[in-house]
């Protein structure tokens, strides 16, 4: 197991930017995820560490060792495609074999006939046997080997793709997107089985993820990307309760945060829009200031108590929660988390909104988070 | 709302069930005289140009018809009969065999090699593409003629070539044991360019994820991607390649016509060139057709393995 180590890596495809100066620590047995929409760089990232693209500047190091000179082969990291990537026309079983023989038969003890002739190769190709049988039963996929990719389901070929990953025991293992091809059932179970695997194995995980959930639940730490910049790496509370920028802010979390536009006053006060609460927040005088703050920070209140008022827009009822959608004069509508034993909000009715100003945030003009008054 | 939805979806039902029981008979008939109407072309075309003239040459291998001749008379088997005993037939045939031995293996092994090739360079690719795929392009009786001076025996560039390394030159054209090779080997450099494109479509359509999983799961080199990745996902094209390349060498005339005309002593004799030499040169027409029902019954078997093997899809 390994540590994996980015420092100053940049990319660009032709004129375009793809990946501007990442840098940062994957620690040993770490659960890293990569979180970003689409484009922003983050499957490129992954295909540097694994040596399938290569870095315009900057380095990759492996416990240590730069490995910018090395072949993926020899890099042993195991990687599991988006598209599984399984050869289609080998059964499930030689799928999971081939890290295997790649690595441990000589070029001439894998040719076709070679193990009827040299015992020696027998022998190795028996104990591989052994190893992938031992690895499909650790997935509940022992009854699938003899099939081929073709006639195994999505999340048959994913569990075949963990395998082949699984067999030999790589330094980290490198997931893009695994779950993206899942419907949508199959990919909340199989979210915990990877989040589970990790546990076992004790591995270094670096999961390339465009799901915000999936990065939440599964990962130790997560790194937000956007347009080829790492905006912000921390810890999942830490990413959503403290993002340092605000597109960190509307990017992780469902439902998206609320976001307020106002105006810091003459002192650097920032308030809402005729209303007395105050945000502890250090803005310049006069600064276009974005406030978010999420659905479970605000409740609602009686129309004339609280720091908003509005109309109930649309009620939203996921069981567990009730998301009561409030549009206010001049704003865009504004999702409340409520809870289903509360009063229910009726479409129509005016309601306030109150908001729990210590959690809210304060972006500045660039989108970065405004620093707090020094108390 | 609900209410509302339901009884539109039942008035909707009643009314196309009505439609339908008014004049369903009166509307099957349009719809097959449709059909036929727009069949009938391809129908009368197909017959013309292919099943008819097909079964007029099933029916003259059982006459003793010779072009020009007001006479015609039914002999059953007896062209056929002939055929057997006629050992200038079975040359022809072994012949053809031979020539489709070398060509088959030669044009394929080259057009896949030369695709792999374009595909992994960079640069300049379309360039040798079109350089490859020009003998494919270009009229094969013209491609003999210079051909036959390449070969010439006397100021031939071959020969030339062979003399200036220290080699023997060689009488290629008249040679009895080098003249069917040597049309193989043209037959390899008009064939392969065809191949090399089939090819070059099979290895484009190979997913780039399956090479990116073989780097990372320790493939060591070329040879072992290839065994891996490339080769087993060409397996439906190079099947279709071999056997293409089979009938078309099969078909093998041009250049036997244009260079040595089944010469010499019969060391060149080829079906398609004895079927043209009985029908066009000795007018035996009833004949020549027998040897093209033969040249026929071996295409379509060709065809049939090719079908049978191309539904049975080894993989995916």
């Amino acid at each position: 197991m390994a540590k994996v180590e980015l420092s100053g890596i940049s990319k660009r495809f032709g004129r375009t930017a793809v990946l501007e100066d990442i840098s940062f620590t994957v620690a040993d047995r770490e659960f890293l995820a990569l979180v970003g929409p689409s484009g922003c760089g983050k499957s490129t990232l992954l295909r540097i560490i694994a040596g399938l693209e290569t870095q315009d500047s900057g380095s990759v190091f492996i416990d240590g060792t730069p490995v910018d000179a090395i072949v993926p082969r020899d890099r042993n990291l195991a990687m599991v495609f988006q598209s599984y990537a399984l050869y289609p026309h080998l059964s499930a079983a030689q799928n999971i074999a081939v890290p295997l023989l790649m690595r441990r038969l000589t070029p001439l003890q894998r040719l076709p006939f070679a193990s009827t002739l040299m015992p020696q190769a027998r022998a190795i190709r028996r104990e591989i046997g052994a190893e992938v049988a031992r690895v499909a039963e650790a997935l509940e996929i022992t009854s699938l080997l003899q099939h081929k990719p073709g006639q195994l389901s999505g999340g048959q070929r994913q569990r075949v793709a963990v395998a082949r990953a699984m067999v030999r025991q790589p330094k980290a293992f490198l997931m893009d997107e695994p779950l993206s091809n899942l419907d949508a059932k199959l990919r909340v179970q199989t979210r915990a089985e990877i989040a589970q695997l990790h546990r076992t194995l004790g591995a270094t995980f670096i999961y390339v993820t465009h799901d915000q959930a999936e990065a939440m639940t599964m990962a130790d730490r997560i790194a937000v990307m956007m347009d080829g910049c790492l905006l912000q790496l921390a810890s999942p509370d830490h990413i959503h309760h403290d993002p340092v920028d605000i597109r960190v802010a509307e990017f992780i979390g469902s439902p998206k945060i609320n976001v307020i536009e106002t105006i810091a006053s003459d002192a650097g006060d920032v308030r809402l829009d005729g209303s007395q609460v105050v945000i502890d927040a250090q803005a310049r005088p006069g600064e276009a200031v974005r406030l978010g703050f999420r659905p479970e920070v605000a409740k609602l209140t009686e129309p004339y108590e609280g720091d908003l008022k509005g109309q109930v827009s649309h009620v939203e009822n996921l069981g567990s929660d009730v998301y009561v959608h409030v549009k206010a004069h001049g704003f865009a509508p504004i999702i409340v988390r409520t809870r289903p034993g509360e009063p229910r909000a009726r479409l129509g009715e005016s309601v306030g909104v109150e908001i729990a100003t210590s959690r809210a945030l304060a972006f500045g003009s660039t989108g970065r988070r405004l620093a707090r008054r020094a108390a | 709302m609900t209410n509302w939805a339901a009884r539109a979806t039942g008035q909707a039902t009643t009314a196309s069930l009505a439609g339908a029981a008014l004049q369903p008979r009166k509307r099957a008939g349009t719809q097959t005289l449709a059909a036929y109407a727009l069949l009938g072309p391809g129908i009368v075309l197909m017959f013309v140009l292919l099943i008819g003239p097909l079964m007029s040459v099933f029916a003259l291998s059982f006459t003793d018809y010779q072009l020009g001749e007001r006479t015609i008379a039914f002999i059953g088997m007896r062209n056929f009969q002939a055929l057997v005993g006629d050992p200038v037939f079975w040359k022809a045939l072994g012949n053809t065999a031979l020539y489709v031995c070398i060509v088959v293996p030669g044009s394929v092994a080259l057009g896949l090699g030369a695709a792999l090739l374009i595909e992994s360079g960079t640069a300049l690719r379309s360039l040798y593409r079109v350089l490859l795929f020009l003998p494919v392009m270009a009229t094969l009786i013209a491609m003999a003629i210079v051909w036959e001076f390449m070969l010439h025996p006397i100021f031939g560039l071959v020969n030339a070539m062979l003399k200036s390394l220290g080699f023997a030159p060689q009488n290629w054209l008249q040679d009895g044991s080098l003249a069917l090779p040597a049309l193989a080997i043209i037959g390899v450099w008009q064939q392969f360019g065809f191949n090399m494109v089939l090819f070059l479509a099979g290895v484009v359509s190979i997913p780039k994820y399956l090479y990116e999983a073989a780097a990372v799961d320790g493939v060591p080199n070329a040879w072992e991607r290839f065994r891996l990745v490339t080769w087993p996902m060409l397996g439906p094209v190079t099947l279709f390649v071999i056997v293409i390349s089979a009938i078309r060498s099969f078909q093998v005339f041009d250049t036997v016509h244009a260079l040595t005309k089944g010469g010499p002593n019969k060391a060149t004799e080829v079906l398609l060139y004895s079927m043209y030499a009985e029908g066009f040169e000795f007018f035996r027409t009833g004949y020549a057709a027998a040897i093209a029902v033969i040249f026929v019954i071996l295409v379509l078997a060709l065809t049939l393995l090719k079908t049978s093997i191309i539904e049975r899809r080894i993989h995916y």
